[in-house]
């Protein structure tokens, strides 16, 4: 999982059946070497790609992403969704 | 999963008995303000989409499981024609 902000959202009308009913995000992560320093200015520089919303995120939102597809279609009870990130947390804060 | 352009079609006649009747598009990986941001890739279409089109597609495993037989060579999907993107202040 990693650390992103989630910068709006995508609307789209024809889509698989698996992304209907949930907000589609784009969400740039915070950098991808994921050093300290990184994480700790949330140094958004990583590029951004598009996640699944499963806790109800929004814009601005630091959010946890999980990228792996077999989670995701785990936490949506769908075997076939063709899904590869999906935002499983709000941070409410960190410590580093 | 990320957003893209489709730029192009890909007509094969001869392949895997899995991808017979399925379409294949050229689409140009973009990010959330329309700019490219990688290499063109071939990907199969599953939602109607057109040449022209901005579209949601995902790549490795789970492009197979958007197709009608998941068990199929397919590393890339689409998955959704977007209609617009709000990233507004953000970027």
């Amino acid at each position: 999982m990693i650390l992103a902000k989630v910068l709006g959202p995508v609307v789209s009308t024809v889509k698989n059946e698996a992304l209907k009913g949930r907000s589609l995000f784009v969400v740039r992560p915070v950098r991808g070497d994921s050093s300290l320093a990184a994480l700790a200015q949330n140094d958004l520089g990583g590029g951004s790609f598009l996640a699944l919303d499963s806790v109800q995120a929004g814009p601005g939102d630091l959010v946890i992403v999980n990228r792996e597809g077999n989670s995701c279609r785990q936490i949506l009870e769908n075997d076939l969704a063709p899904i590869n990130a999906l935002i499983v947390g709000i941070v409410d804060e960190k410590t580093l | 999963m990320n957003l893209g352009r489709v730029v192009g079609v890909v007509v094969s006649t001869v392949k895997v008995d899995s991808l017979k009747g399925v379409k294949f598009y050229v689409v140009e990986p973009q990010n959330e303000k329309g700019e490219k941001i990688g290499d063109l890739l071939v990907a199969a279409e599953t939602v109607s989409s057109r040449v022209g089109d901005r579209v949601i597609w995902v790549s490795s495993r789970e492009a197979a499981l958007a197709m009608e037989e998941t068990f199929t060579p397919v590393d890339g999907a689409i998955i959704g024609i977007v209609d617009s993107v709000d990233v507004g202040m953000e970027t």
